[in-house]
C-alpha cells in the first residue's frame, strides 16, 4: 500500500453492485491470461446506468471503450458499495482499469473483503458523504498515514475513517503475505 | 453472557470456548464450495500461491458444482469447464458434478442441500454470495472471494469477523397466500439492503419452524440482500430428517444461548402480513402487491435458488392449473432434482411439468438460468426494456441481462397470479 494515492476522481451514487461493476457477461474472460484479464480493464464500471456514470453529469465510461485502462484513479462513491454478488472479479477490474482506491461512505463486507484480502485496491470510509462535494475529473490526494483525501482545486481536506485491522493485510499486500508473516500458513 | 448459535460454531472452529463479536479468528472450514465462475480463478490463484502441483487441503471437502454458464455456446464459458474438469481429474475430486454427465446438478446452493453438505453445526464457504443460504440447516455459511476460496483450498482455515446477530422472531400461522419470500422481502424492506452489513440475521420463532426446508433456505438465501453476512436458522427434528435421508457424516445440533445478546430484535406476526414485492431496482424497495397491483409486465420468471426449488414450483402450478399465462413465462428449475420431480409429482392428474406446458409456459434446463443475466444466448435473459416479475433475489439495474429491463421480486404465488393476469397481481385474487 502507497503513503500518497493520487489522481483524478470518478464519482458514483449510492448502491453500487457487482453487476454493474463488471457485468455478468464479461465474467468469462481469464483473470491471469495478459491479452484477456485487460478486458476486465475496458468493462469495468460498464453496468452502470449511463446518466449515474460519472457524477453530477454522468455520461462518462470509466474507462473509454476503445480502451483498455482509464484515466480516473480514485473513485468516489456513496453507501453500501460492491453490494451484491460475491464476484472478485469487481475489484479486479477496478485494478485493471487503473483505480487505486475507492472512497465510499461504506461497503458491503464481501467487496471489502476481497479488496482487501486480494490486494486489489485500498477500500477507504470517508467520515461524510464526498459525491456532492467532488465531482468526476477533479483531482484529490490520500494522504493514507494521515487519513485524509485532499480536494486539491478547494484545498478543502475531508478525514477518511482509519483502516483498522485490515490495515495489517494491506500492507503486507494480500491475505496470503499476511497470513506467511503472521504465521498462520506456511 | 450467552452466546448465539453464529458464535459458539465459530468458536468451535477456532478452538475456543467462547468468542465476542468483533473478534477476528481463523476457522477450520468443513466444507468448500465453488462455481465454474469464481473456482476458475480460484484455482489460478491457488496454483499461483501453493504451486502448480499443490494439493488441495482436503479433497473429500472440497465441492465444485457448475451451475451458472451451462447452457451457453460461449466459448470462454465452455472453457471455464474445462478448467474445472481437468483440475477434478487432477485431484481426484468426489465430490465434482460435471456438466453433460448424470452427475450434473444445477445450482449450487440447492444441490448443497440435496446432496447432503448441508450440516449443522459445519461451517462452510462458497465463492458465491449466496452460500448464506445453507445456514437454513443451522450451520454457519457465507460467501467469499476467490482469494479467500484459494486460501481455504490451500491450507483449511480463513480468518473471519464474529458477527454481531440480528433476530427475528415469526409468530403465527402462515396464510396460504404467504410464501417465505414475502417474509423476507419484508425484512429486507424494513432494514433496508444494508442493515444487516456486517451482521448474522437469526431466524427464530413458530412460523419458521413450521416451514419446509426448502422454504427455511429462502429466508436465509436472502440474508445477502440485506448486507449480512449469515443467515441461520437452529435444526430442528425437521432438519435433522432431512440431513439424515441424505448423509451419513455427523453434524451437531447447537442453539443460541437464552441469555444470547442481540444488537436488533424484531417480532412479526405472520398471520397480519401482506404478499410484497421488491420494486426495481432494489431488493429492498418494498412494496406491498396491493399497492402496485395493475403494473403491467412484459414477462415472468421463476428459477433460481431461492425461487426455484420444487415447492416454489408447486404454489405457482396451483395458480396455472388449467390457465394460461399472458406474458412469456420462463420456468427455470434450480437442480436436476427438481426437474425430475416436475416430471413425476402431479397436480390434478398431470405432472407440474405439463400444468406449465399447458399454461403456456417455455420450460428451461436447471441452472442459474438468467437470474444473472449471463452470456447473450442465455435463457430467459432480457436484452431491452422488459418490465419483469421474477421469484429470483436481486433486481439491480441489469441483473437479468439488460440495463433497461425492470424486475420486481415476487414470491412463486404472485409471480403466478401475475402471469396469468400480464401485470402485478395479488395472489389472494385467483387463490380459491
Ligand atoms: S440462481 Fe441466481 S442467485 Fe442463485 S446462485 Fe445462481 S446466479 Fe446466483
Amino acid at each position: 500500500m502507497k503513503d500518497r494515492i493520487e489522481g483524478k476522481a470518478y464519482v458514483l451514487g449510492d448502491s453500487i453492485d457487482t453487476d454493474q461493476i463488471i457485468p455478468a457477461a464479461h465474467l468469462v474472460y481469464s483473470m491471469t491470461e495478459p491479452e484477456e484479464r485487460r478486458m476486465y480493464g475496458r468493462y469495468a464500471c460498464s453496468g452502470v446506468p449511463n446518466d449515474q456514470a460519472g457524477l453530477p453529469e454522468g455520461g462518462m465510461p470509466l474507462t473509454d471503450p476503445e480502451a483498455w485502462t482509464s484515466d480516473f484513479r480514485i473513485v468516489i462513491a456513496g453507501s453500501n458499495f460492491g453490494c451484491g454478488s460475491s464476484r472478485e472479479h469487481a475489484p479486479f477490474a477496478l485494478q485493471e482499469a487503473g483505480i487505486e482506491a475507492v472512497v465510499a461512505t461504506s461497503y458491503a463486507r464481501i467487496f471489502y473483503r476481497n479488496a482487501v484480502d486480494g490486494g486489489f485496491l485500498v477500500p477507504f470510509e470517508s467520515r461524510e458523504r464526498l459525491i456532492d462535494q467532488i465531482r468526476t475529473g477533479d483531482d484529490v490526494v490520500i494522504d493514507v498515514p494521515a487519513g485524509t483525501l485532499t480536494h486539491v482545486s478547494s484545498g478543502e481536506v475531508f478525514l477518511l475513517n482509519p483502516l483498522g485491522d485490515v490495515a495489517d493485510i494491506l500492507r503486507a499486500g494480500n491475505v496470503f503475505e499476511y497470513a506467511r508473516q503472521a504465521g498462520f500458513i506456511s | 453472557m450467552g452466546q448465539t448459535i453464529t458464535q459458539k460454531i465459530l468458536a468451535q472452529h477456532a478452538g475456543r470456548d467462547r468468542v465476542a463479536p468483533g473478534d477476528n479468528i481463523w476457522v477450520d472450514v468443513d466444507t468448500l464450495m465453488t462455481h465454474d465462475v469464481c473456482g476458475p480463478p480460484t484455482i489460478g490463484i491457488f496454483q499461483r500461491e501453493f504451486g502448480e502441483d499443490a494439493n488441495v487441503w482436503d479433497p473429500d471437502k472440497l465441492v465444485i458444482l457448475p451451475d451458472h454458464y451451462i447452457f451457453t455456446e460461449d466459448p470462454h464459458a465452455r472453457r471455464n469447464i474445462d478448467i474445472l474438469r481437468d483440475f477434478a481429474a487432477k485431484h481426484q475430486l468426489k465430490h465434482y458434478f460435471d456438466v453433460g454427465t448424470a452427475r450434473y446438478k444445477g445450482v449450487c446452493h440447492v444441490a448443497l442441500a440435496e446432496e447432503g453438505f448441508n450440516r449443522p453445526g459445519t461451517v462452510l464457504f462458497g465463492t458465491d454470495s449466496h452460500s448464506c443460504t445453507s445456514g437454513a440447516f443451522g450451520m454457519f455459511s457465507t460467501g467469499v472471494g476467490n482469494t479467500d476460496a484459494a486460501l481455504i483450498m490451500g491450507t483449511g482455515k480463513i480468518w473471519v469477523k464474529v458477527p454481531e446477530t440480528m433476530r427475528f422472531v415469526f409468530e403465527g400461522t402462515l396464510p396460504p397466500w404467504l410464501m417465505a419470500k414475502d417474509l423476507i422481502l419484508s425484512v429486507i424492506g424494513d432494514i433496508g439492503f444494508e442493515g444487516g452489513t456486517y451482521r448474522a440475521l437469526e431466524f427464530d420463532g413458530e412460523a419458521v419452524f413450521d416451514l419446509s426446508m426448502e422454504e427455511r433456505m429462502t429466508l436465509t438465501n436472502m440474508a445477502i440482500e440485506a448486507g449480512g453476512k449469515n443467515g441461520i436458522i437452529a435444526a430442528d427434528q425437521k432438519t435433522v430428517d432431512y440431513v439424515e435421508a441424505r448423509t451419513d457424516m455427523p453434524y451437531e445440533l447447537v442453539t443460541s444461548d437464552a441469555d444470547a445478546r442481540y444488537i436488533f430484535e424484531k417480532v412479526y406476526d405472520v398471520s397480519t402480513m401482506e404478499p410484497v414485492v421488491a420494486k426495481p431496482h432494489r431488493p429492498d424497495n418494498k412494496a406491498s402487491v396491493s399497492e402496485v397491483a395493475g403494473i403491467k409486465l412484459d414477462r415472468a420468471y421463476i428459477g433460481s435458488c431461492t425461487g426455484g426449488k420444487f415447492e416454489d414450483f408447486l404454489a405457482a402450478a396451483r395458480i396455472l392449473e388449467g390457465n394460461r399465462v399472458q406474458v412469456d413465462t420462463f420456468v427455470v428449475p434450480a437442480s436436476t432434482e427438481v426437474s425430475k420431480q416436475l416430471r413425476e409429482q402431479t397436480l390434478g392428474g398431470k405432472t407440474l411439468w405439463q400444468v406449465f406446458v399447458d399454461a403456456g409456459c417455455k420450460m428451461g434446463h436447471a441452472s442459474c438460468g438468467a437470474c444473472l443475466g449471463g452470456p447473450v444466448d442465455t435463457f430467459g435473459r432480457t436484452h431491452g426494456t422488459e418490465v419483469v416479475i421474477s421469484t429470483t433475489n436481486r433486481n439491480f439495474p441489469g441483473r437479468m441481462g439488460s440495463k433497461q429491463s425492470a424486475v420486481y421480486l415476487a414470491s412463486p404465488l404472485t409471480v403466478a397470479a401475475s402471469a396469468l393476469h400480464g401485470e402485478i397481481t395479488d395472489p389472494r385474487t385467483v387463490l380459491v
